[in-house]
């Protein structure tokens, strides 16, 4: 081959710096999110907090309910107070949190070799995919009563519902975000050799990725509803305070404040877990691959 | 050669040995009873060698490479290769979730490249392509030719001896593809890949290749063939460029209007 550049009327120079203008040229004035636009996300919820704070006060305080039926922000409060002076609330909301978060994490566990599986093989999927989608209709709280007899009072059973409620979810998030693959990336893996285990963990997985995330997403909502489903029916000393529990208790002692408290704190930390976790993780998803600024 | 030639050319030596693609009697069918995509297509690349496929659409281009990089299966015919070759399409088809740096770097795990080493190599690949400061950037922070050289840099971090290309300048405006015409002139000559080129602009065949096929459709055949060996690449403006491209455009045409019914 004949490699004598010079013949070229462009030098490699001129070759590069021709380009490093057009590049500049082309790709200029593009900028980043700032910190405190994230910021402004985090806590711009607070305004929707503040604003029912007033309107429940402005109703307690028109009195159209009797105080056990209605008690103020004020009395939901001190009820919290209360139990975080008997240690029983921070207990509660950890308890629920490590519940729910070790059901998660295993469920994570568990859907993603089915989703995967499912996915990759499509006659799999005609056989177990409307299974899957049937068991994410059925509300986990219908499982509650088989899953007391078959695991008694126990952390077991707890379990059990928190999976069935959250590993359908993830299963067929990760399915959704599999049939998105672009198949030119697939194309453009098998090109680089691409198979196995390499082909789904550097390629499978991160194409599904926006699919699964949304999955992963539902799949934590799931298993919050369904831990507090679980939680409020399997009360026994055994298993020791939660959130779910809580409001067990302020059913038995007709304790309105208490049971409005934990409420509000079951919504507080599902609120904070999407602020902290999901949404930063959906922002930066998006924002990388260019589907937002 | 089966097909008709321009000019009777010597047999270089390079057409002797080992041929970095050769292709025997190709016949690609989709269904049985469908039109013949590829009809008895015969061709040999030489390594180092840079050869064009002119074709209308639907000729069946695309299907050859996707034939010979093993994307799909010929009916029947011999494809053999010399290695496993690269591919480049018309999009850069670079993963979203990686920044430029790590698209080379996925390319360089798959061939098998140490851990240790990656780094180091993608960035020498992407300083090949001039692009060593979008190491960090993401493909879509990256205009359409960054991306398309993003993937040149990717395909040779493969490290293999044939590159295939899917016209893979179509979708750039006219300054970016002219310059990145002498980019791919140059890392050509420079590593000396055989390349396989599709496109359905003549003059770009013209002035990238030694060698331009003129392909026929439905049947797709080679039907006529046109030596530009010996050389240097010539200038997309350049007078030899334009006659012969015209030359080839006029057999072009003909081809096209024979389906005119």
């Amino acid at each position: 081959m004949p490699v004598d550049s010079s013949v070229d009327e462009t030098t490699p120079t001129d070759l590069k710096r021709l380009e490093s203008g057009l590049d500049n040229l082309e790709t200029g004035g593009r900028q980043k999110a700032s910190a405190k636009s994230y910021l402004v996300r985090l806590l711009s919820p607070l305004i929707a907090i503040a604003v029912i704070i007033v309107i429940w006060q402005l109703a307690f305080a028109l009195k159209f309910q009797p105080d056990y039926v209605l008690p103020g922000p004020g009395q939901v409060w001190d009820a919290l107070s209360q139990q975080a002076q008997q240690d029983l609330l921070w207990q509660s909301v950890y308890n629920s949190i490590r519940r729910a978060a070790q059901g998660f994490l295993f469920s994570i566990a568990i859907a993603t070799p089915i989703g995967l599986a499912l996915g990759f093989y499509p006659w799999l999927r005609a056989i177990f995919g409307p299974i899957v989608t049937g068991l994410q209709q059925l509300p986990s709280v219908a499982w509650v009563p088989a899953a007391i007899i078959w695991f008694g009072l126990s952390d077991a059973t707890i379990f059990a519902v928190v999976l069935l409620g959250a590993v359908p979810s993830i299963i067929n998030g990760l399915l959704a975000g599999m049939d998105q693959i672009p198949p030119i990336y697939l194309r453009a893996g098998k090109v680089m050799g691409a198979k196995g285990f390499g082909r789904t963990w550097r390629i499978v997985l991160p194409a599904a990725w926006p699919g699964y995330l949304a999955g992963l997403e539902q799949g934590w909502a799931f298993s919050w509803r369904s831990l507090m489903a679980a939680e409020l029916i399997a009360v026994s000393p055994a298993l020791g305070p939660g959130l779910g529990q809580m409001l067990d208790t302020g059913r038995s002692l007709g304790n309105m404040a208490l049971i409005l408290g934990a409420i509000a704190m079951i919504m507080a930390v599902g609120i904070l877990i999407e602020r902290l976790i999901f949404s930063p993780l959906r922002q930066r998803t998006l924002r990388n691959r260019g589907l937002i600024r | 050669m089966s097909v008709a030639s321009e000019e009777q050319v010597e047999p270089r030596p390079s057409d002797v040995a080992q041929p970095a693609i050769r292709l025997q009697n190709v016949v690609k069918q989709f269904s049985s009873d469908g039109p013949v995509i590829v009809d008895d297509l015969t061709l040999d690349v030489a390594p180092g060698e840079f050869v064009s496929l002119v074709g209308a659409s639907g000729c069946g281009k695309s299907t050859l490479l996707n034939i010979i990089s093993g994307l799909d299966k010929q009916t029947s015919g011999v494809v053999e290769t010399s290695g496993r070759p690269s591919f480049m399409f018309q999009e850069a088809a670079l993963m979203p979730w990686l920044t430029a740096g790590k698209n080379v770097e996925l390319a360089l795990t798959f061939s098998g490249v140490p851990r240790a080493e990656r780094k180091t190599r993608a960035r020498e690949l992407l300083a090949l392509v001039h692009l060593e400061r979008a190491y960090d950037q993401r493909p879509h922070e990256l205009s359409g030719g960054m991306r398309q050289r993003v993937a040149i840099a990717r395909s040779l971090a493969l490290g293999r001896s044939i590159l295939l290309m899917d016209e893979p300048f179509a979708a750039l405006d006219a300054i970016t593809r002219d310059l990145l015409h002498e980019e791919l002139t140059r890392i050509w000559q420079e590593t000396g890949l055989a390349v396989l080129f599709v496109t359905h602009n003549v003059r770009e065949a013209v002035r990238l290749s030694q060698r331009v096929l003129l392909m026929s459709s439905r049947p797709g055949r080679i039907i006529r063939e046109w030596r530009i060996g010996g050389h240097e690449p010539w200038r997309l403006d350049s007078p030899d460029v334009a006659s012969l491209a015209s030359e080839i455009t006029d057999e072009l045409r003909k081809e096209i209007v024979r389906h005119a019914g």
